[in-house]
């Protein structure tokens, strides 16, 4: 029978298509793995680098991007989340509403690079804030928005209708109701869009490149309007800038870089998991 | 980067808009009135952060389109450094990367996706979709380095002068537009509703003639939204690309070797060159325009896949 044939030779061939994918990045982190580990050590995570970067450890950089990734939550969080409600809870259908959106799908959709340059133009220029703390997390604050209101308006939705129709009910006002009802249950949800957005801003390098990162410092930041080094521009750094630079130092750095984001992934998706299964309604 | 099932969710949203009753409320305090004042400002500000963008762009960026006729603009020689700023090298090499990641990219990811959400069973889809995140959660920068230090010797070895070609963006390009595609073809297969293949299957198809006949063709409009993204996604990338693509400034010759050939795209330009121009010369204005001119493309993009949302229902709660 010829459609039995063709239908054997289809699923295979979309087999072997999905394996082409999946093979490649299983091989790519194994291989990060395999060719980073032998450069971990305690000092390769905790001393500041030596002798034009090729030794010592990245310690600045790690820094710096710890230091990053809290200044992008502090700068995201209250502006995302308060979108979040409002599209989730206040939010009618009309023309402002669907303005709103088209914004934010269109925020998802500039490039890190372009995000860069406005942090340069508005922040680190116009603001006059200079290549500094303040400015990088200022530029990975607004390009982390779209990822967190989605996530988070989409937890809030989730809280099912009658709960705020009890509370109303029980004489709460709006703001208590979702105060106390809604947020309360759609916490997991938020936090799981928090912990991706923030993965994502951490490994970024376009939108540093102009407003905050260093190529080396010889010593740490002491305030916001410092500049800082960061863990996705130092591996750019060490790739392509320095001649004669150890492979081990890349892998190593790059393992490290990996870990941190692939780490924030991992809890976000246990902590959605989780809220799965113990959903009581 | 962005979250990429926002157009899924902004259908779902709406519906929920409408399901909402008619609610209403107690009076509130003076404290009440000024949070709810700060939430629907913080709801508009998205809208002002998109104007601002705009506006920064356009501020830096405009002495670009009013100082450099057009036909300079327009010509083959991107020379900064003789006043030359001629933007097609940079034009067609975005196009020529893009190209070749979408050409590698889209049947790859539709037949993941085809895999994923009508052949995988159920325990190969728990590792398979986890694995596709994290692919999704590999920053650019760390697939650049890969790609710089083992994708490149490989492209050398099929012959060409250089591992650093425009094959090897477009190779590392598909991997990262990847999970935006497999995962919002996803969605618009599972918006299919499961009547359509319970009756093509009765009336004798096979598997594969349900997918290919009835499946597909249903889900089509959803699938397009998934390449336009995946588009978008592919031209606004910059580290690994600048990393991978040889960063040659000119039009490369059209020919079966094109991809062969190093190229520069609009992204990397700015990136490479932004750290070493003087603030206000003509170079960092037309940097600026080169930004000016990735934003007008992806909005339109993004403009586009919206119009094309129509058949894609959300499917799961929270997940990508």
């Amino acid at each position: 029978m010829k459609r039995q044939q063709t239908q054997k030779l289809a699923i295979a061939v979309i087999t072997g298509a999905a394996a082409l994918v999946v093979i490649p990045i299983v091989l790519v982190i194994l291989y990060i793995v395999v060719q980073g580990i032998g450069a971990l050590s305690w000092e390769f995570l905790t001393a500041r680098p030596r002798n034009g970067m090729t030794e010592g450890g990245i310690m600045p950089a790690i820094l710096g991007t710890l230091i990053l990734t809290l200044g992008t939550a502090i700068v995201c969080l209250p502006l995302a989340i308060g979108a979040a409600i409002y599209l989730a809870e206040y939010a009618k259908d009309n023309r402002l509403t669907r303005w709103v959106r088209l914004a934010i799908v269109n925020l998802a959709g500039i490039p890190s690079i372009v995000y860069g340059l406005f942090g340069l133009g508005a922040f680190v220029l116009f603001l006059q804030f200079g290549t500094s703390i303040l400015a990088g997390s200022l530029t990975l604050g607004i390009m982390t928005l779209p990822v967190v209101i989605s996530t988070a308006e989409e937890a809030i939705l989730s809280v099912p209708q009658e709960f705020r129709l009890v509370s109303q009910s029980l004489g709460a006002t709006r703001w208590q109701t979702i105060r106390h009802q809604v947020l309360p249950h759609a916490m997991p949800g938020i936090i799981t869009g928090i912990i991706l957005g923030l993965s994502r801003a951490a490994g970024e390098t376009a939108p540093i490149l102009f407003t905050v990162a260093a190529f080396y410092l010889p010593s740490l930041p002491s305030s916001v309007s410092d500049q800082t080094m960061a863990l996705p521009y130092h591996l750019y750094v060490i790739t392509t800038q320095v001649p004669g630079m150890p492979l081990s130092v890349q892998y190593g750095t790059a393992l490290v870089l990996l870990l941190l984001v692939l780490s924030l992934t991992l809890v976000a998706t246990v902590i959605r998991t989780r809220m799965r299964r113990r959903r009581d309604w | 980067m962005a979250n990429l099932t926002e157009f899924a969710r902004e259908r779902y949203a709406q519906a929920a808009l409408r399901a909402r009753p008619a609610s209403i409320w107690l009076r509130r305090g003076w404290s009440e009135t000024l949070i709810e004042l700060l939430i629907r400002l913080s709801g508009l500000s998205t809208i002002a952060i998109v104007g601002l963008i705009f506006l920064f762009l356009v501020r830096e960026g405009l002495p670009t389109f009013l100082d450099i006729p057009l036909r300079q603009l327009f010509s083959g020689r991107w020379y900064p450094i003789e006043g030359l700023y001629g933007l097609w090298p940079l034009l067609v090499g975005s196009l020529v990367v893009t190209a070749g990641a979408i050409i590698i990219a889209v049947p790859l990811g539709l037949t993941t996706a085809i895999y994923l959400g009508e052949i995988a069973p159920p325990w190969q889809r728990e590792i398979l979709k986890p694995l596709v995140e994290v692919l999704a959660g590999i920053p650019s920068i760390v697939l650049g380095f890969l790609g710089w230090v083992t994708l490149a010797p490989i492209i050398q070895g099929l012959g060409a002068p250089t591992g650093l070609t425009a094959l090897t963006g477009s190779l590392i390009l598909a991997y990262m537009a990847l999970p935006a595609i497999i995962s919002i073809s996803e969605d618009a297969l599972y918006a299919v509703p499961k009547e359509y293949r319970d009756g093509a299957l009765a009336i004798g198809a096979t598997q594969w003639q349900t997918i290919w006949r009835v499946v597909l063709p249903a889900a089509r409009s959803g699938l397009a939204m998934a390449v336009m993204l995946g588009i978008g996604r592919a031209i606004g990338e910059t580290m690994a690309v600048m990393m991978v693509t040889g960063n040659a400034a000119f039009v490369p010759d059209l020919g079966l070797d094109m991809p062969l050939s190093p190229v520069r795209t609009m992204t990397a330009t700015i990136a490479a060159e932004m750290g070493e121009v003087a603030q206000g010369s003509l170079h960092y204005s037309v940097l600026f325009g080169i930004g000016i001119v990735l934003f007008v493309v992806t909005f339109t993009i993004n403009l586009i896949a919206g119009r094309l949302v129509g058949s894609v229902v959300r499917r799961r709660g929270g997940q990508l």
